[in-house]
């Protein structure tokens, strides 16, 4: 580390500031820290920037969450509002959403800071999923990277806890429905599930003891665990260095991009202005969770439009989809003197069960089909691996179903159209939609590829048409130049492997099953153009070309 | 009581006493439906009125409610629904009906102010029913906390919470409440309009319903304490726009800062 300090004599500061500075420095090494990190190399990219954003979302949501728990009670105990807020004065509550109503209308600064907090924690899980989506469709949870997937599927399961938490903790009408909904998920658990509720709530629900452990959970328990995935996601990050998207001169042995400092270190400080800024713009002039207007929790009212923030809308969703009776199927029954309520467990708890087992398992799965035990950190464009971003668009769009199933009433009052009609073109998409997007999606990405190997072999079509001395019609294709070619044929494509056999020599069932998988992922392919059709179509091109000007050096990587 | 006593048997004692016994029981019946049947006072309608509501009835209700308000296949009977029902289907424009369908919609009225008394007039006079609420019940001066509660119990699962409206099943809907009048709510109350049940006197007292009233016309003279609403639509409208705008924001950013380079 200090090799240059071993020939010299050691380092005298000329200045006060200097001799300060030298003396921390020379007992902390931060110049040592700085020398590492200051040269780290970040490829820069938009897409690249989601994680940050969700990773300063959290920073924003421990800030102002900091200040909430200064004025806000998690108590059950009951009391009269004596608040500024008329329509609810008198009225009678639990200290909880007294003391949240407080924060709204009699704290300074408590209103904006609640709203910061409510917004950034949408922001936080929002940037979360579209990192994830990003990550999944460029291909870099590949090999190194698969534990750190793993470690960003927690961070989003965490978050979720996270919000879910935080938004039964005013107690308010709008959160104690949503808590009655997971305390019914919970009892539709066979076996468990009644005495699992009771655990948890203390007793028969709501009791007076659940708002209390949320906020444990909410403040402490699964922050701190954020927390921790954070720091072991960023060491990983460094440890296997940022992905970057193919280009010249990038491959699986470098990393193309800036240094962190003092350009990109300087940047991204300033993006976490821009997004705190962002996000208090937001809270300054955008409502979020009127909690005034549902009023308190009383276990009788449930308000229209009543619905969980929008990352456990899926869940929400899909319990709105679940029929309780086909024809005369009933999907509630009563064994041994257990009620058995599938209409609740299917729904609420099989989607995300499939959902998140995928995403945990894919990079595996993707692994072992295309027996690929070679590191990757160059990205691939997610046309590039149509199978995959056929996958998964086939998974958002059955998500996003859900999605748009938990707001049925809304979609139903605000186009005019009737809720049970939603309710069942919703049923239908829950079944086909992700067909529907699996194959329309692989057709894209291989019309793209066709479109960019044309391209590539001919260049851009520029709309020129020439008329040829003999009368035939041709239209001028400029050819592009090396480097925006290199993105178009610098890409690998993955032919079947077919069953093979082990060591014994023989094929084994789970072999074949691999090779089957294989094939359906591969067997459409768009294979880049090799050098030596790109010679061959130049050549070609030259004895047509009317513009004949300048001579296209031909490719050879 | 010496009268009283030496009158006891005379034969015309017992009819006396039926006649008391009638009136009394009569008397308590009908103070007692009336708690429930919202006075049919045609007091405030003239003759006149009654005869030129007749005459627009004819002209532009009958063929769907008949001549006589008796109804047809097309429409419900209208006889006993009272002024206020009137008051509120064609005060709201409802009345008379675009099209069929799930429900009749909200249009700008069509009939103006005195037409539509004198609409009421001639229903009113064909059997009695809710009349239109008396001034006092709408000034919207009631306990605004009460009529909250009494909002979220008997309201709010279908109008929404911060009465932004609803949907029902099979098209129908239960509509936003802002910039409903004070008398169409207290008539509507009484009258369940559309699909919406009946909340009698005995259920939501007029007290009551002056204070439902006064919630809501609080909630909406109070705006939105924390910036603009987003409908007042809860999780979903917010979920939205933290993903178009929010969202979107921030990746105008991530393209502004990394333009320059690559």
């Amino acid at each position: 580390m200090s090799a240059s300090s071993t020939a010299e004599a050691p380092f005298v500061p000329k200045t006060k500031v200097g001799s300060f500075t030298n003396f921390v420095d020379e007992r902390v090494g931060g110049s040592g820290i700085l020398r590492e990190f200051g040269r780290k190399v970040f490829p820069d990219h938009w897409s690249f920037m989601f994680g940050e954003v969700a990773l300063y979302s959290f920073v924003i949501l421990l800030m102002s969450g900091t200040f909430l728990t200064f004025f806000f009670d998690p108590s059950m105990a009951e009391t009269h509002y004596q608040g500024s807020y008329t329509p609810l004065y008198n009225v009678e509550m639990s200290v909880a959403y007294s003391s949240s109503l407080n924060i709204s209308f009699d704290v300074r600064g408590g209103l904006f800071m609640r709203q910061v907090h409510h917004w950034a924690a949408l922001l936080f899980v929002a940037s979360l999923g579209v990192h994830m989506l990003r990550v999944f469709f460029t291909g870099a949870f590949r090999k190194p990277r698969e534990m750190n997937w793993v470690v960003g599927g927690v961070l989003l399961i965490l978050a979720m806890a996270a919000g879910f938490t935080g938004y039964s903790l005013p107690d308010d009408l709008l959160s104690g429905n949503g808590l009655r909904i997971i305390d019914g998920v919970i009892k539709s658990i066979p076996v468990i599930g009644t005495y699992t509720s009771f655990f948890l709530f203390g007793g028969e629900f709501p009791g007076t003891a659940i708002i209390g452990r949320l906020y444990v959970l909410h403040i402490l328990l699964v922050p701190a665990l954020i927390l921790l995935m954070i720091v072991i996601h960023l060491f990983m990050v460094v440890v296997h260095k940022h992905t970057q998207y193919p280009g010249p001169g990038r491959n699986d042995g470098n990393v193309v991009g800036y240094p962190l400092g003092p350009v990109y270190a300087a940047k991204a400080g300033g993006f976490f202005f821009i997004v705190f800024g962002v996000l208090a713009l937001m809270a300054a002039a955008f409502t979020i969770n009127p909690i005034w207007n549902y009023g308190p929790y009383d276990p009788s009212p449930v308000s229209a439009g009543t619905q969980p923030d929008w990352y456990i809308g899926f869940v929400d969703g899909a319990l709105r989809l679940m029929p309780g009776v086909i024809n005369d199927f009933h999907f509630e029954w009563v064994i041994f003197g257990r009620t058995l309520t599938l209409n609740v467990l299917l729904p609420a708890l099989v989607p995300a069960g499939i959902i998140f087992t995928v995403l945990f398992m894919y990079p595996w799965i993707e692994r072992w089909v295309t027996k690929d035990n070679r590191e990757h950190h160059v990205l691939d464009r997610p046309r590039n691996a149509p199978t995959r971003t056929a996958i998964g668009v086939a998974g958002f769009t059955w998500y996003c179903v859900m999605w748009a199933a938990a707001g049925s009433d809304l979609i139903a009052t605000h186009f005019h159209v009737s809720l049970n009609d939603v309710t069942y073109w919703l049923r239908t998409l829950f079944f086909i939609g992700p067909v529907i997007a699996f194959i329309v999606t692989k057709r894209i990405a291989l019309a793209l590829q066709r479109k960019d190997r044309e391209i590539a072999l001919h260049g851009r079509e520029t709309g020129r048409i020439v008329r040829l001395p003999h009368g035939e019609f041709i239209e001028v294709h400029a050819p592009l130049d090396e480097y925006k070619r290199y993105k178009l044929v610098g890409f690998e494509s993955p032919a079947p492997i077919p069953a093979q056999p082990n060591e014994h020599g023989v094929v084994t069932g789970k072999e074949k099953r691999r090779a089957a998988l294989s094939r359906w992922f591969f067997e459409d392919r768009v294979a880049p153009a090799t050098p030596a059709e790109l010679e061959a179509a130049h050549a070609h091109g030259h004895h047509e070309a009317i513009e004949a000007g300048e001579d296209q050096k031909s490719l050879s990587h | 009581m010496k009268a009283l006593s030496q009158k006891r048997r005379h034969p015309l004692a017992a009819i006396a006493l039926l006649l008391m016994g009638l009136l009394l029981t009569g008397g308590l019946y009908a103070v007692a439906t009336t708690v429930n049947q919202a006075k049919a006072d045609t007091t405030s309608f003239s003759a006149s009125d009654v005869e030129e509501g007749g005459k627009l009835f004819a002209a532009n209700c009958a063929t769907c409610h008949g001549m006589g308000a008796s109804g047809t296949q097309d429409g419900p009977s209208l006889v006993g629904v009272g002024a206020a029902a009137v008051d509120f289907q064609v005060g709201t424009g409802r009345m008379p009906m675009q099209m069929s369908g799930p429900q009749a919609q909200q249009k700008p009225a069509q009939f103006n102010a005195e037409q539509t008394k004198q609409l009421a007039a001639y229903v009113a006079s064909l059997g009695a029913g809710p009349a239109i609420p008396e001034q006092n019940l709408l000034d919207g001066k009631g306990d605004a906390a009460n009529g909250g509660e009494l909002f979220r119990v008997n309201c709010a699962m279908c109008h929404n919470a911060a009465a932004a409206g609803g949907a029902l099943t099979r098209g129908k809907f239960a509509p936003a409440l802002a910039g409903v009048s004070a008398e169409h709510i207290y008539e509507a109350m009484v009258t369940g309009p559309q699909n919406m049940p009946v909340f009698s006197d005995s259920n939501v007292t007029p007290e009551d319903k002056r204070d439902i009233i006064t919630f809501l016309k609080t909630i909406e003279a109070n705006g939105s304490p924390g910036g603009a609403d987003l409908g007042s639509l809860g999780p979903v409208s917010e979920g939205l726009f933290v993903w178009v705008a929010g969202l979107g924001v921030i990746i105008a950013f991530t393209i502004w800062l990394t333009s320059r380079t690559s």
